[in-house]
C-alpha cells in the first residue's frame, strides 16, 4: 500500500495526520477554559444556579477533551526530532526556545491547577478556585500564543540569520517572536477557537431546547452562544481579511493558489468563487468569477494589476487544488456562522429565541462546523506554504530525518490504527456525555474520577458534583 | 561564556528529566501495579491517588523533549531518528493509559478496555524509556550532524535489561506511593510488594551498574579514575544507606520514608548516569558545548526558565499539598 510512496511523503502525511487531530482540542479547549472561566465567574457574582450547573456540565467534558489534547500533543513535541531531525537541528535555535517557553508558562500553567479547578473548589475555597480556572484559561491562550509564534515564524521568517552549518539563528528575538504574521494570526485562530466553542454550546444548546424548551440551563447557554457568535463572527470575517492581506505582502504566491489565480491579470484580477483546478492545464475549469473584485479586496483597486502563478518557477508552487478548496469551506462556513448569529438576533429581538425549532436545528447542524473551518483554515495556510517549511528558506524535502520509508510506514499506519481507536471512542464519549440533559448529575459512571486524598474533617466532594443529587 | 551557559542548560535539562522520571515515575509505576486491585474501590483508590497530578508529571516530558530542542537541537535531531521505535511505542503507549483517567468512568462495558490500556501503555512505556536509556549509554552513531547508525540499533541484551529495570524502578516507586497514599488491605499488600520490588531494584542496579563501564572505554576511566573513583566509593554507600532507610521503614510500616528512600534511589542512579556521561551529551562522542545552541538562544531561554521553573515548582508543590493525605476510597461514590 506504501510501496510508492518516499520516507519524506509518509513523514509530511504523518504530520499532517497528527496535528490535525490535534488541534481539534486545542480549538475547543481553548475556548471552552474561557467560557468555563467566565460561567464561573458569573456564578459567585450572581449566585444564579443556572450557571453552576452549566459549569459543572462543560467541565467534565472539558476535562475529557483536554485529556485527548495532552496526549495528542505530548506527541507532536516528539514527531519534530523523530521524523523532521534535519527541520529540527536547523530551527532548533530560534523555534526551541519559544516551545520551551510554551511548556513553561502554559502547559505547567493548565496541568498545574486543572485538577483544583475540576474538583478542588470545597478544598481550597470559591476565591483560589476562581483563581485556577482562570489559570487554566491564561494557560490555554499563552499555549497558543507561543505555538502560533512559532508557526507564524514557519511562515515568516524574520530576525535571524543563517551560521555556516545552515542553522538559523536568533539575532533579534523581539522580530522573531512578533514575526510580521504572528499578531493576525494569533487574532484569527484565537477567534477560530472562540467560535469553535460557541458553535459547540449553541448545538448542545439547541439540542436539549428542541426537547425541552422550558430548560433553563440549555436557555441560558444558547443564548450565550448565540451572543457569541453574533459579536465575533463579524470581527473573525474582518480579522480574516486582515490576515489575507498580511498573506498578500509576505506570501503572495500562497493567495495566488488561494484565489485560483494561475495567469496574471494586469488590469484587475477577477474573484473565483467557484470552479474545479485544473493543474495540468493551469486553468480553472467552469469558474464563476467575479470580474475585478479580488482586486478590489485584496488592493482596493478595481484594476490593480495582480501577479499570478505564471510568474513563480514551477518547483515553488504549493498544491493549487486543495489550498483553493480548503480557502472556500473556510470562507463558506465564516459566513454560515455569521448568518446563523444574524438569524438568532431576528429572533431574539422577536422574543422567540426559544422557540425558534429551525433555528435550533441549524445550531445544532452547525455545532462541529467550527472544527471544520479550523481543519479548512489550516490546511489553507499549511499547505499553501508548500514546499518550504521555513518559508522560502528551507525546503520540506530538506527537512527530513535520515530514516527509512518502512519505519515512517509503520508507525503512521500504527499512529492511525491507535488514533482511530482512542479518539474515536473519546469522541462517542463526549457526544454522550452532550446528549445529556445540562442538569444530570452523572454524566458517566460518576463524576469522574475524584481527584482527591480524604482528609476527614474536610470531608470529601465538592459542591459541584453534588449538585442535584 | 558559551562553554558556562551550556553547561548551565545540561544541567537544567537533566533536573527537569530527572523531576520525569521521579514524578512519572510513581505514577506509570502504580499504572504497573493495577491490576493488583482486587475489586473496584481498589482500583478507583490507586488510579485517584495520582489523577490530580499525573498531567503535571507528564508536562516534564515535555519539558524534557522541547528543552532539548531549545538549547541542544543537535542532540535532540541525532537521538530522535536513533530512538525512533522506542521512543514513538512510548508516545502510543503514554496515550492509552493517558486517556484511560477520563475513559473509565465514561463506560461499563468498556471499562476493562481501559484499565487495560492503563497498565499496559504504563508497562510499555516504563520498558521503552528504560531501552531507550541502555541505547543511549550504549552509544549513538553521529556522521556529519546526523544519526548513521541502523533502525534496530538501541535494540540490545542490555538495552532490554535496562528496560527491566526501569519497570522495576518504577514498580518500586509506585508501591510506595501507594503505601503513602492507602490504608487497609491495600497498603499492606503494597509494603510486602515494595520490598520484593525493593530487592529487584538493587539487584538490576548492581548488574547494571557492573555492566555499564563494559559498554564503553571512557565510562571505564570515568570511573577508575579520580575524580570519578572518589563517586565509585560514595555513590555505593549512599545507595546501601537508602536502601536501609528503605526497608527498615517498610518493616516500621511508615507512610512516608519508603517512597522518599525510594526516590532517593533513583537520584542516586541519575548521578551515576550523569558521570558516566559527562562531557558528552550524546555518548560517545557528541559533547554538551557541540550540541548546544547558540549563546543567543541560551540566553534568552534561560531568562524565562530562572524565572518560571521556581513558579512551577511552587505550585505543583501546592497541587501537592491541596491533594495531601490518603485518599478515601468513598469518594468516588457520590
Amino acid at each position: 500500500m506504501f510501496d510508492s510512496l518516499t520516507a519524506e511523503t509518509l513523514a509530511r502525511m504523518q504530520f499532517a495526520f497528527t496535528v490535525s487531530f490535534h488541534i481539534i482540542f486545542p480549538a475547543f479547549s481553548i475556548g471552552l477554559a474561557s467560557y468555563l472561566a467566565t460561567l464561573n465567574a458569573l456564578w459567585l457574582r450572581t449566585r444564579d444556579e443556572t450557571y453552576l450547573t452549566l459549569f459543572t456540565y462543560w467541565k467534565k467534558i472539558f476535562a475529557v477533551a483536554f485529556g485527548m489534547g495532552v496526549v495528542s500533543g505530548i506527541v507532536m513535541s516528539y514527531q519534530f526530532g523523530t521524523n523532521w531531525s534535519v527541520f529540527s537541528d536547523k530551527t532548533g535555535p530560534v523555534l526551541g526556545p519559544l516551545m520551551a517557553y510554551e511548556v513553561l508558562s502554559a502547559f505547567f500553567l493548565e496541568a498545574g491547577f486543572l485538577g483544583i479547578m475540576l474538583f478542588g473548589r470545597e478544598r481550597v475555597g470559591d476565591k483560589l478556585h476562581m483563581f485556577a480556572t482562570a489559570m487554566v484559561a491564561f494557560g490555554t491562550l499563552m499555549s497558543a500564543t507561543w505555538i502560533l509564534s512559532v508557526n507564524s515564524w514557519m511562515q515568516t521568517p524574520a530576525g535571524y540569520s543563517i551560521n555556516e552549518l545552515g542553522q538559523f539563528i536568533p539575532e533579534d528575538w523581539w522580530q522573531i517572536v512578533f514575526n510580521p504574521s504572528f499578531p493576525y494570526r494569533l487574532v484569527h485562530m484565537v477567534l477560530a477557537a472562540f467560535l469553535t466553542t460557541a458553535l459547540v454550546v449553541g448545538g448542545v444548546g439547541g439540542l436539549h431546547l428542541l426537547r425541552d424548551k422550558t430548560d433553563k440551563p440549555a436557555r441560558r447557554m444558547f443564548s450565550m452562544a448565540m451572543w457569541m457568535l453574533v459579536f465575533v463572527a463579524p470581527i473573525q470575517i474582518l480579522a480574516g481579511d486582515a490576515h489575507g492581506l498580511n498573506t498578500l505582502e509576505h506570501q503572495p504566491v500562497k493567495i495566488m493558489a488561494m484565489e485560483g489565480h494561475y495567469d496574471s491579470h494586469p488590469d484587475g484580477a477577477p474573484l473565483i468563487l467557484f470552479g474545479i483546478p485544473n493543474p495540468e492545464e493551469r486553468r480553472i475549469d467552469y469558474a464563476i468569477e467575479i470580474p475585478n473584485l479580488s482586486s478590489l479586496i485584496l488592493k482596493h483597486d478595481l484594476n490593480a494589476p495582480m501577479e499570478g502563478l505564471d510568474t513563480v518557477a514551477d518547483e515553488d508552487i504549493p498544491p493549487v487544488a486543495i489550498v483553493f478548496w480548503s480557502f472556500r469551506i473556510m470562507v463558506g462556513l465564516g459566513f454560515a456562522m455569521l448568518g446563523l448569529g444574524a438569524w438568532s438576533l431576528w429572533h431574539r429581538f422577536r422574543g422567540q429565541l426559544y422557540d425558534a425549532r429551525l433555528l435550533q436545528r441549524a445550531a445544532i447542524v452547525m455545532g462541529p462546523m467550527g472544527f471544520v473551518a479550523v481543519l479548512a483554515g489550516w490546511v489553507t495556510t499549511e499547505v499553501g506554504r508548500q514546499p518550504f517549511t521555513v518559508y522560502g528558506l528551507l525546503r520540506t524535502s530538506d527537512s527530513l530525518a535520515p530514516i527509512a520509508a518502512p519505519a515512517v510506514a509503520a508507525s503512521l499506519i500504527a499512529f492511525i490504527i491507535v488514533y482511530f481507536f482512542i479518539f474515536g471512542a473519546g469522541t462517542f464519549y463526549l457526544l454522550r456525555m452532550m446528549n445529556k440533559r445540562p442538569d444530570t448529575p452523572h454524566l458517566g459512571l460518576r463524576d469522574g474520577p475524584v481527584r482527591a486524598a480524604g482528609i476527614a474533617q474536610m470531608h470529601h466532594g465538592d459542591s459541584d458534583t453534588n449538585l442535584g443529587q | 561564556m558559551v562553554i558556562e551557559l551550556s553547561f548551565i542548560w545540561a544541567g537544567i535539562i537533566a533536573f527537569a528529566v530527572l523531576t520525569y522520571v521521579i514524578l512519572d515515575g510513581f505514577d506509570l509505576g502504580v499504572g504497573i501495579l493495577f491490576p493488583l486491585a482486587r475489586n473496584e474501590t481498589e482500583k478507583a483508590t490507586m488510579m485517584n491517588s495520582i489523577a490530580p497530578i499525573w498531567d503535571g508529571n507528564e508536562t516534564w516530558l515535555v519539558l524534557g523533549g522541547g528543552g532539548l530542542f531549545a538549547v541542544f537541537p543537535l542532540a535532540y535531531a541525532v537521538v530522535m531518528p536513533a530512538l525512533y521505535i522506542p521512543i514513538i511505542l512510548m508516545l502510543l503507549a503514554l496515550i492509552f493509559r493517558g486517556v484511560a483517567f477520563e475513559y473509565r468512568w465514561r463506560t461499563e462495558r468498556w471499562k476493562p478496555v481501559w484499565d487495560a490500556g492503563f497498565f499496559g501503555g504504563s508497562l510499555i512505556a516504563a520498558f521503552m524509556q528504560g531501552i531507550a536509556l541502555g541505547a543511549l549509554v550504549q552509544g549513538i552513531e553521529v556522521t556529519d550532524r546526523a544519526y548513521s547508525g541502523g533502525w534496530w540499533d538501541w535494540l540490545s541484551l542490555f538495552s532490554v535489561l535496562t528496560g527491566f529495570a526501569v519497570v522495576i524502578g518504577y514498580a518500586l516507586l509506585g508501591a510506595t506511593w501507594i503505601n503513602l497514599k492507602t490504608e487497609h488491605r491495600l497498603q499492606a499488600q503494597m509494603q510486602r510488594y515494595a520490598v520484593f520490588l525493593g530487592i529487584g531494584t538493587l539487584g538490576f542496579m548492581g548488574v547494571v551498574s557492573l555492566l555499564t563501564p563494559f559498554q564503553n572505554p571512557d565510562y571505564f576511566q570515568r570511573w577508575f579514575n579520580l575524580p570519578g573513583s572518589a563517586f565509585s566509593v560514595i555513590v555505593p554507600g549512599c545507595v546501601l544507606l537508602m536502601a536501609w532507610l528503605l526497608f527498615s521503614s517498610l518493616k516500621a510500616g511508615k507512610d512516608a520514608t519508603p517512597f522518599f528512600a525510594s526516590l532517593g534511589l533513583f537520584v542516586l542512579c541519575f548521578i551515576g548516569i550523569g558521570i558516566s556521561f559527562y562531557p558528552n551529551i550524546v555518548p560517545p562522542s557528541l559533547t554538551i558545548v557541540e550540541a548546544a545552541a547558540p549563546d543567543s538562544s541560551l540566553k534568552f531561554a534561560l531568562v524565562g526558565t530562572v524565572v518560571l521553573v521556581p513558579l512551577i515548582l511552587a505550585y505543583t508543590a501546592y497541587a501537592y499539598w491541596v491533594f495531601r493525605g490518603k485518599v478515601d476510597p468513598e469518594e468516588g461514590y457520590h
